[in-house]
């Protein structure tokens, strides 16, 4: 499988400061989430890929095309939804995102033809004819996510798309982002700081913290790895127990009176679990089956 | 696909050229400028002088017309290089103002709004979003600068034949060059100050003040210093000493023509250098 972002030692300075440090990562992934605390480099690792800021240091591949040499061809490729307000205030949205069609090479006709159908998509219908000055801030982000979609990109790079939005435009955002995944062969690219977006909707996600990948994990696989995580809490004599658990096939730990970790084996039933402390006459008053979160995943990264 | 649908569905359709692309940006400012009844009045005022200025060469042509007017007015209508030079100082003058109007529209809209970003992140280079925002202003000026112009010039050739088309074709060369060139001095003038105050009103004052300020202040620094060099500062003066150059005529600024080149030239200059500086995806602040 293609790789669809590669970066190689990709390094990036603004005015005295380095804002990216040697980073290499082989992305491939349909969606992809850039995660990191304020300042970690995020945007900036955006609009190096977009080719707005000079590289100071190795270089980048998306789809295979090196963004020094072959930016334009990337630029086609290529839809971007920026974290901030961006729009032409007079415009009508219609004119706005069929404007930004042609300037992505869609013949005017079918640049008029599709901004009508992504303003429908997005939700934007009714208002298409407003001038964006006039929109609210959620229609401003669909407006934005109209644009970024209007020329059918293979790759679409949403930066902090749920920035400002109510709970319900919110999950509006997030279906739709999971819908176009869905329904067409387009790769996302989502940058955010709110863990719950990026759970919700990637498959891959990259942690930086002060320019450098601290973590990178493939959360299909995580999930997968970390699905059977069990947590124990029990009244009465244990002994023994635990040995029972590990005899069992399960990876256990002690972590307090009664309290007790286990990773279990694939095809392990949750019923021995009850079977055993039955056996021993064990009250189980708490059986927590977890896996790790996204948040896990992010505090351990930000320790390390 | 039809609206109804509500599936997203990617694009397979053809391309345009990449070359054609900066033509998109002039077409969406024109049809937002021509909703603009004001500026719709203005070009028509534009057009009275040139109109005038047919008339005139039309009454000059005929000597039955005009020796039912005044016999002793054969000699004065007359078709030359100074009809010329007024024709260009005030359709200059008129260029100048549309400037004004128009100019501040045009790129500080998108700076406001962070509209760079979604411009440049497509197959549209700075210098396309540069050229597309000039074209408005160099075709826009074209329509009551040289274009007129050389309208007038093919009348008085029609009129005069061709003996004195024949050697008055500098003339024709002198209105399209002259004029061509004041009207990218005053586009880069308009983008670039749009560029840098972004705020329209501010930038409308601004590309006034410019032009006053600077002969203001190159009068009063002529005076004082009993020189001519404080003309420098003075765009159009420096504007008029070319054209004066190109049509032949002496209007005793006392400022050579190599003079006036370089200091438009450093204008243009520092403007495309100010272009360069703010029409950026995004501004690092240091």
């Amino acid at each position: 499988m293609q790789p669809v972002i590669e970066l190689s030692g990709l390094g990036v300075r603004l005015g005295s400061r380095d804002i990216l440090k040697d980073l290499r990562v082989s992305l491939s992934g349909r969606t992809i989430g850039l995660l990191g605390p304020n300042g970690a480099g995020k945007s900036t690792l955006i609009q190096s890929l977009l080719g707005f800021c000079p590289l100071t240091s190795g270089t980048a591949k998306i789809f295979g095309h090196d963004i020094r040499r072959e930016q334009q061809i990337i630029r086609t490729m290529v839809g971007y939804m920026p974290e901030n307000d961006s729009f032409i205030a007079n415009m009508t949205a219609v004119t706005f995102v069929r404007m930004m069609g042609e300037l992505s090479g869609l013949p005017k006709d079918a640049a008029l033809e599709r901004a009508h159908e992504v303003l429908f998509y997005v939700g934007l219908g009714e208002a298409r004819y407003r001038p964006l000055g006039t929109y609210s801030l959620g229609m401003k982000q669909l407006a934005k996510l109209a644009q970024a979609i209007v020329h059918g990109p293979k790759l679409v790079i949403l930066d902090e798309p749920t920035n400002g939005l109510d709970p319900p435009a919110r999950i509006r955002m997030i279906k739709l982002i999971g819908e176009m995944r869905a329904v067409s062969d387009m790769h996302i690219v989502l940058c955010s700081h709110l863990l719950r977006d990026v759970e919700e909707t990637c498959e891959e996600v990259l942690i930086l913290k002060q320019g450098r990948i601290v973590h990178y994990a493939n959360l299909e696989e995580e999930r997968k790895a970390n699905k059977r995580f069990v947590e124990l809490e029990t009244r009465g004599n244990d002994a023994g127990f635990a040995d029972a658990l590990t005899q069992l096939g399960c990876e256990t730990s002690t972590t307090g009176i009664g309290r007790f970790k286990m990773i279990c084996p694939v095809g392990f039933e949750l019923r021995e679990i009850y079977r055993l402390a039955e056996e021993r006459d064990l009250q189980l008053r708490r059986l927590n089956y977890r896996r790790d979160t996204l948040e896990d995943i992010f505090l351990k990264a930000m320790e390390n | 696909m039809a609206v109804y649908k509500r599936t997203y569905k990617g694009y397979s359709g053809a391309l345009t050229p990449a070359w054609s692309r900066f033509m998109i940006l002039p077409r969406y400012s024109y049809a937002r400028l021509f909703q603009s009844k004001f500026l719709l009045m203005f070009l028509a005022a534009c057009v009275i002088y040139p109109a005038g200025g047919a008339a005139f060469i039309y009454i000059a042509h005929n000597a039955s017309f005009l020796n039912a007017l005044n016999p002793a007015a054969g000699g004065f209508l007359e078709v030359n290089e100074k009809f010329f030079v007024y024709f260009c100082s005030f359709q200059g003058a008129m260029a100048y103002l549309l400037t004004a109007f128009v100019g501040p529209s045009l790129v500080s809209p998108d700076l406001t709004n962070n509209a760079m970003p979604l411009y440049l992140c497509r197959p549209f280079t700075r210098t396309e979003y540069v050229l597309g925002r000039m074209t408005v202003m160099v075709w826009l000026l074209a329509r009551i600068t040289w274009i007129p112009g050389l309208i007038l010039f093919g009348i008085q050739a029609d009129m005069a034949g061709w003996e004195w088309t024949k050697t008055h074709l500098w003339i024709a060369w002198g209105v399209f060059a002259g004029l061509f060139v004041w009207t990218i001095v005053l586009s880069l003038i308009a983008l670039a100050i749009s560029a840098w105050v972004r705020w329209k009103v501010a930038a409308g004052g601004l590309i006034l003040g410019l032009f006053f300020a600077g002969a203001g202040f190159g009068a009063a620094i002529n005076s004082v210093m009993r020189t001519k060099n404080g003309s420098l500062i003075d765009i159009v003066q420096m504007m008029s000493v070319a054209w004066d150059k190109m049509f032949r005529y002496d209007s005793g600024a006392g400022i050579s023509a190599t003079q006036a080149w370089t200091v438009l030239a450093i204008v243009s200059a520092l403007c495309l250098w100010l272009l360069a500086k703010k029409v950026r995806a995004f501004e690092v602040v240091k």
